[in-house]
């Protein structure tokens, strides 16, 4: 399992208001690197990750969330929101990387994973 | 010696509790003139509430009366507004031209509410709630018989507001943009718990309600218009939507201002003889809304102005809500974080709900409903740091338990507790009671002891409890609970036990149920909620809605998931049957939207493989316009009706086997299921349609249709089992939904029917379906009724209605970021 690391644009980029996102649930931002799954959790937090799971690139985006969790649509490994390392009996087999994102006003913010040569 | 003199803009909570800190240090210290700019002594803000209920009086919330200001020797400029301040000649400037000098000077300003820019805003009978001009406003509006109040904000003081205005026999609505009420204090459990009790006591939440117009007649509001297109009617509107800090002043006077004024950890803004304390402040880019933290500000204020070092760190918040009887509690991460865990404990007999946020071993939170009462001591481990593992065991049940056990393993402690110790609240049943008849009458499991004595009988809460008591007494030989599995790691309840409760208890949403049934995680887990989900839309046809979050992506976007993320679409073609022009329909789509493959699936049908999830309305669009919908095969629920030629063209047929695969299809399409459905109907004996492997399938024969149940050719190969055979088209008909509605109503879920049919038996489905010619009447209208809400085109919904249109576009595109070197 390769781990692939990003560098990240240090700008925030506005991506919408915090209710664009469903309540547990998850939007995709599209970027040069691919898309974010940015997730708003059931207490109202909201947590972004590169959109694939680590496993075979699940679209995270497309699972249901849980607590601070998401379970991949495609063979239901859950995802841990805050540190995008998978949880229960597939923990520690890779990650997805985490990328920066912050509320402000309503409005989430993200930072932008760019692409690395 | 003369005093040095010292001046206070504020005389609210911030300015008066800075001078009395002041005062305690040093009384002789400062000649003081405070300025207020309501027009009298200073009051207790927070204490408001209690009295736009009627509950307090104006006088019960005074905190120092006239004769403080003038036992203090302190001047109050009471409802004189000032205009500027002075830095470089160090005075104070107020209306009517007023000066006076200082050497010091504090600004505590507070903050004002936030009014949002809405139309009509500025019509008579709107108000915000933060004054007690706005509190005599809501009371006079309150006086007219049958008046009716809006209010805007779910937050804690425009649940208040609101519970206020219900005490003054209003009819109260609260409008909250959130679908949780505090949601910055409560996570979702708490919310709907709180909405309940609210509602007890004459206060209707409307949430996730975006305001879009006040609306009025003759300047005086009527009404709050939504951007549903909701009018709600109103004779006073409550503007209660949070505050900002009051920093205008200081701004105009030349101080250093961000969102307030700008403080450091000794208070002084950014002129050294000024100081600055309470809601007007930011502090370490924080700023705060709530009464504890200016206590703090106030105290290291004083410090400072007398000799000492103030030394402020910023606060740690805490939250409770002022409504009678409605005990809430919230500090820290309540809603937990990256590495927090979640300690959760419902009572759902009382109405109970906590959760304490254990991060690194330490209180980091906690959010009490119903029980609030140990609120104080979580905070104070929370504020501490204090290490819990050692009692991380009972930490949930409170403070007394936990002190109570501290030391002991709780085995030990059980074992040391005296026989007069209650067990179970519920019932009444102390530990002797529960020990003795272990004793006497030989039990050895939870059962048995609760069968006897009653305790954990009720609530459950005791539940573990009494686990250790019987342990305990018996050592090795208690027999741990044994029994149905749990439907998942959330909750101890079986799927069974959920389903009936849902009926007999009539719990009506997600967090109902789990308040109900005790589940210990707060929104439940990827396996129980679209389990749940299921549950509810079955038992309440009509009635429940929908959670989309709660389906598997399949279900949610109407279309397979496939290995790289794309989806693919497969259109109904009822009974097998289709046209040259929906064949050229489905063409067209493939060419248009270069789908990659299309393929005749095992169900008699065409899928479109490879469709990208942003093509999909509009490939459903297309569809639809050729007269097709969706062909539910993501569903759980009926999918295929798979058919043969039958006596229409084969020289075997002996009924006509595709007429009736159209009708069952097309009256059966659209039904939620627990697992997948497939139904087949073969016109003879020799079976071309292969019904006997599907979930329910027909074969015809000269003298009507053999029903048979129960087979699958997925992870297993089974078989179907002849369940009757019936005469005539309609009774298939009948039969079959009654049988599908009694596995929609007994199955668990993902329980395929012949899972479900091997554990409650082909007896069973016999006497209810075939043999009680009533039951399968009321199974079938139940099936017909439910029917009336599922057959909706889910493709139709969001190719031409829009529904859930973010669903299938990035909710962002950012631009191409700069390659890294």
């Amino acid at each position: 399992m390769t781990i692939q690391t990003f560098d990240i644009d240090p700008a925030w980029h506005d991506v919408g208001a915090v209710t664009d996102i469903p309540e547990r649930g998850s939007r995709r931002v599209a970027t040069a690197q691919g898309d974010v799954a940015v997730f708003r959790t059931g207490d109202g937090r909201v947590f972004a990750l590169v959109d694939r799971c680590p496993h075979k690139h699940g679209p995270l985006s497309q699972g249901i969330v849980h607590g601070h969790g998401v379970t991949c649509p495609l063979h239901s490994w859950v995802i841990d929101l805050a540190t995008g390392h998978p949880t229960g009996a597939d923990a520690g087999k890779g990650c997805t990387p985490v990328v920066p994102v912050r509320v402000q006003d309503g409005r989430v913010l993200l930072a932008q994973p760019v692409v690395a040569d | 010696m003369t005093k040095e003199k010292l001046v206070v803009i504020g005389n609210g909570m911030a300015g008066c509790r800075a001078v009395e800190e002041i005062l305690k240090r040093d009384p002789e210290r400062y000649e003081i003139a405070i300025f207020g700019a309501e027009p009298r002594v200073n009051y207790n803000r927070i204490m408001l509430s209690p009295v736009l209920a009627g509950e307090k009086t104006f006088d019960d919330i005074v905190i120092n009366d006239e004769a403080w200001y003038r036992d203090n020797g302190i001047t109050l400029h009471a409802g004189r507004w000032v205009t500027g301040v002075d830095l470089e000649a160090r005075k104070v400037i107020a209306e009517g031209g007023l000066e006076v000098a200082y050497d010091k000077l504090i600004l505590a300003t507070g903050s004002d509410p936030f009014r949002l820019p809405l139309p009509g805003a500025d019509l008579s009978g709107v108000v915000t709630f933060r004054d007690l001009d706005d509190v005599d406003a809501m009371i006079a509006a309150s006086a007219k018989p049958g008046a009716r109040a809006v209010v805007i904000g779910g937050g804690l003081l425009g649940l208040e507001a609101a519970y206020g205005l219900a005490r003054r026999g209003m009819a109260a609505t609260v409008v909250h943009l959130m679908d949780v009420l505090m949601e910055r204090q409560l996570d979702e459990s708490a919310g709907y718990l709180l909405r309940e009790a609210l509602l007890e006591r004459g206060v209707e939440t409307v949430l996730g309600a975006h305001s879009e117009a006040i609306v009025g007649e003759d300047g005086q509001v009527t009404g709050l218009k939504l951007k549903d297109g909701r009018t709600l009617p109103c004779d006073i509107l409550v503007m209660a939507v949070g505050i900002r800090p009051n920093a205008a002043l200081a701004k105009a006077s030349g101080l250093q201002v961000n969102r307030g004024v700008i403080v450091d950890d000794a208070m002084r803004t950014s002129d050294p003889a000024v100081f600055s304390v309470g809601e007007c402040v930011e502090h370490r880019g924080n700023c705060y809304g709530l009464v504890a933290p200016i206590w703090d500000m106030c105290r290291a204020l004083a410090e400072e102005l007398t000799d000492g070092e103030g030394a402020y760190q910023g606060s740690v918040l805490s939250t409770r809500l002022k409504v009678s009887g409605v005990d809430v509690f919230s500090a820290g991460k309540f809603a937990g974080g990256e590495g927090c865990e979640d300690i959760v404990f419902r009572d759902a007999a009382r109405g109970v709900y906590k959760r304490v946020v254990i991060e690194d071993g330490r209180v980091a939170g906690a959010v009490l409903f119903g029980d609030a009462a140990d609120g104080g001591w979580y905070f104070d481990l929370m504020k501490a740091g204090t290490d819990v593992a050692e009692i991380r065991d009972t930490i949930i049940f409170g403070q007394a338990i936990t002190e109570g056990l501290s030391g002991l393993d709780p085995s030990a402690a059980v074992a040391a507790m005296p026989d007069t110790q209650e067990i179970c609240g519920c019932n009444g049943v102390c530990k002797g009671a529960i020990t003795s008849a272990i004793t006497a009458q030989g039990l050895t499991t939870l059962d048995d002891v609760r069968a006897v004595t009653k305790a954990s009988a009720s609530c459950g809460s005791c539940t573990p409890l009494v686990e250790q008591v019987i342990r305990a007494t018996l050592g090795d030989g208690f027999k741990a609970q044994t029994g149905p599995k749990p439907m998942c790691k959330c909750t101890s309840h079986p799927h069974g036990a959920v389903r009936e409760a849902i009926l007999a208890q009539d719990l009506k949403s997600m967090p109902a149920v789990m308040q109900a049934m005790e589940w210990t995680t707060p929104d439940g887990c990827a396996s129980c909620r679209p389990a749940l989900n299921y549950y509810l839309l079955c038992a309440w046809p009509g009635e429940y809605v929908d959670d989309s979050q709660s389906r598997f992506i399949n279900e949610r976007v109407h279309a397979n998931i496939q290995k790289d993320g794309t989806y693919s679409v497969v259109p109904r073609m009822w009974g097998g049957m289709t046209t040259p022009d929906e064949l050229r329909a489905i063409a067209d789509v493939a060419d248009k939207y270069a789908i990659p493959a299309v393929k005749v699936t095992g169900g008699q049908r065409i899928d479109l493989l490879g469709v990208q999830k942003d093509d999909l309305p509009a490939v459903w669009a297309d569809l639809n316009a050729a007269g097709m919908v969706s062909g539910h095969a993501y569903a759980k629920g009926l999918r295929t009706v798979k058919t043969c030629v039958g006596s229409e063209w084969c020289r075997f047929g002996t009924q006509d086997s595709t007429g009736l695969g159209i009708k069952l299809e097309k009256f059966m399409w659209g039904s939620w299921a627990p697992a997948k459905v497939k139904l087949a109907v073969s016109g003879c004996p020799r079976n071309c349609a292969e019904s006997t492997c599907k979930d329910i399938g027909v074969i015809c024969v000269d003298s009507g249709y053999e029903i048979h149940v129960g087979g699958a050719a997925g992870l297993h190969i089974q078989g179907t089992q002849l369940l009757t055979k019936v005469a005539t088209e309609e009774e298939a008909i009948q039969l079959i939904s009654a049988v599908m509605q009694m596995y929609r109503e007994g199955g668990w879920y993902l329980e395929r029917i012949y899972k479900w049919m091997a554990r409650i038996g082909l007896e069973t489905i016999h006497a209810a379906t075939v043999e009680d010619l009533d039951n399968r009447a009321a199974l079938f209208a139940r099936f017909v009724k439910s029917q009336e809400t599922a057959q909706v085109d889910p493709w139709a919904e969001r190719a031409s209605k829009g529904v859930e249109a973010g669903e299938f576009k990035p909710m962002a595109t950012l631009p191409m970021g700069m390659a890294a070197e």
